[in-house]
């Protein structure tokens, strides 16, 4: 399902990442996970997290360029070949990842694939109509 | 916006003079001048063999000396006084932007006559009686705060001496007494404009719809941004401390060039090396004579400011010469690997690109090995920050072109977060030459 994401820019110098994390930890939000894009001038920070409302109001408040993006949760199953299945319905359905991250729980059990489309909404129609994949809510992914 | 013309009189009828009195009146000036500045030392050697009379034309303006920025400091702090101390009414300094300051002198008639100058180019740019005009300059040596507050005072208006600094507080001033008029430097227009968004105040909720800005070079980009953000009809004025102040020159509502107050000040427009006159309508190094000052007498200074000149007639019926933007400084143009390059030129390269780059910026120049390196750091806004590296990279590249295809040099384009730049409340810096020549 679609999960609200947060993008942070950030100037690729030291304290720079430290400075947001060290915000939201002061401020008790916690982060589900994190990827982290980045040029040899300045990254991208892109944060999931069930408190993103808040976090973003906090965020833009200290003065960080922040972004409100949706991306779209998957479960994929923790095995060899689990991605690749995956990857075979969304290559079937002609849609484009601009970008996506994993992570997983706890080991063994299934991890969940976050996956940025231009129209999240149109790749989730798609995704429901080519079937053999489990989206995740935010309820599922936070609780 | 408010419409800031009801009716279009001019301040003063001098403004209005034709070009043939207005020779009359500079060929006396400059006869006035001749005749003060052997008062001062530093004229009187270089005005030995000329005499008042000996003005006859415009054109023997050019048996006068020049004066530059250097004979003024090695002068410091009064020795180019033509009047006794006790005829001082005011002392104002430069900003010192570039070096120690220089100090400047006014009697009581040269603090009149500049309340009278700075009026005019107030009303000229829609300044009413009945008007609230709030003023981001401190009441210091600094001859901005004082030259603008007496002219609003001249033209009648209510004067919010708000001074520089803390930006909250300007705003919330801006809006609890509800201004009609704000005067500032363009780059702090724009910082205003920022804290606005921050406090979630709109355009709208304020009933300001005059600028007035001065003091730095800006572009046409900037204006257009400046009064979409602030909701103002925003006209440029120039000045220099070394001639009055503001008040030299300024828009009016046709905004198509600052009319020269040339009752007051005699213009120039020379090639920087030769000291010749460029074509009317080139751009060159503007040189000023101060036709009226008494206290100060100054003679053909060099201001360094590039511009050019328009004598065309304007429909506003003034009939001084206008001038163009401040193109750049003969001593702020950078020379990148032998191109002559004026930071205002980078500006306006990288407000072209979607509008969107926040503009504040500074270009860093340096040489690390043999070859120039322009570092250009801007400030990303929330509107042109996308999740996506390759839309990232793809507006870096923007930026760059636009520089390549305006000035002709290759920038390395750096994107900061927000506010990491310095905010300045007067002058904003946008140059850092790190190079260092000697080596």
């Amino acid at each position: 399902m679609k999960i609200h994401q947060l993008s942070l820019f950030l100037e690729n110098k030291p304290g720079h990442l430290g400075n947001a994390v060290k915000l939201l930890a002061e401020n008790n939000l916690n982060i589900a996970t994190l990827s982290l894009a980045d040029t040899e001038q300045f990254g991208i920070l892109r944060l999931i997290m069930p408190e993103w409302e808040q976090a973003r109001q906090l965020l833009a408040g200290a003065g960080f360029v922040v972004k409100v993006t949706e991306v779209v949760a998957i479960e994929v199953s923790d095995r060899p070949g689990g991605l690749n299945d995956i990857l075979r319905v969304i290559g079937a359905t002609g849609l484009n990842i601009e970008y996506m991250y994993a992570f997983s729980k706890r080991r063994g059990e299934a991890a969940i694939l976050l996956l940025r489309f231009s129209d999240p909404d149109a790749a989730l129609a798609a995704l429901r109509a080519g079937g053999g994949i489990k989206l995740v809510t935010a309820a599922e992914m936070f609780g | 916006m408010n419409k800031p013309y009801p009716d279009a009189p001019v301040f003063d009828e001098d403004e209005t003079m034709s070009r043939d009195e207005l020779t009359f009146e500079q060929i006396n000036g400059l006869r006035r001048v001749v005749c003060n500045a052997k008062n001062v030392e530093f004229y009187r050697e270089k005005l030995r063999d000329l005499e008042p009379e000996d003005i006859k034309k415009p054109d023997d303006l050019w048996r006068l000396p020049f004066t530059t920025k250097e004979d003024l400091r090695q002068n410091y702090p009064l020795k180019m006084l033509a009047v006794g101390r006790d005829k001082i009414s005011r002392v104002h300094g430069s900003s010192g932007t570039t070096g120690k300051p220089t100090i400047v002198a006014y009697t009581e008639n040269d603090v009149d006559t500049w309340a009278n100058l700075c009026a005019r180019f107030l009303f000229a740019g829609g300044l009413r009686s009945s008007h609230f005009a709030h003023i981001a300059f401190g009441l210091g040596m600094f001859t901005g705060g004082f030259g603008l507050h007496f002219g609003i005072n001249r033209v009648g208006a209510a004067i919010v001496p708000a001074a520089a600094g803390n930006t909250r507080r300007q705003v919330m001033l801006l809006k609890d007494l509800a201004a009609d008029a704000l005067i500032c430097t363009p780059s702090y227009a724009l910082t205003i404009a920022e804290t606005m968004r921050e406090e979630g105040i709109a355009p709208d909720d304020l009933p300001l719809s005059l600028g007035f800005f001065g003091g730095e070079i800006w572009t046409e980009e900037m204006r257009a941004r400046i009064e979409k953000e602030l909701g103002v009809f925003a006209t440029n004025n120039y000045g220099l401390s070394e001639l009055i102040g503001p008040g030299v020159a300024g828009e009016c509502r046709y905004r198509c060039g600052m009319h020269i107050q040339e009752d007051h000040f005699l213009v120039e427009c020379l090639n920087p090396q030769t000291l010749k006159p460029v074509k009317i309508g080139e751009e060159g190094e503007l040189v000023f004579t101060a036709l009226t000052k008494e206290a100060m007498p100054i003679i053909r200074y060099r201001t360094r400011d590039i511009a050019a000149l328009n004598y065309a007639p304007c429909e506003c019926g003034r009939t001084g010469a206008r001038m163009s933007r401040v193109r750049g400084r003969t001593d702020d143009m950078l020379i990148i690997r032998g191109v002559n390059v004026y930071p205002s030129q980078i500006e306006e390269a990288m407000l072209r690109v979607s509008g969107a780059v926040s503009p504040h910026y500074l270009i860093e120049v340096d040489r690390p090995k043999q070859l120039d390196v322009v570092t250009l750091k801007v400030e990303l806004t929330p509107e042109n920050f996308s999740d996506r590296m390759d839309e990232m990279q793809t507006l870096r590249d923007r930026i760059a072109r636009e520089v390549q295809v305006s000035a002709q040099i290759g920038v390395n384009v750096e994107l900061l977060a927000p506010q990491s730049l310095e905010r300045a409340a007067g002058k904003a810096v946008r140059v850092l030459d790190k190079r260092n020549l000697n080596h």
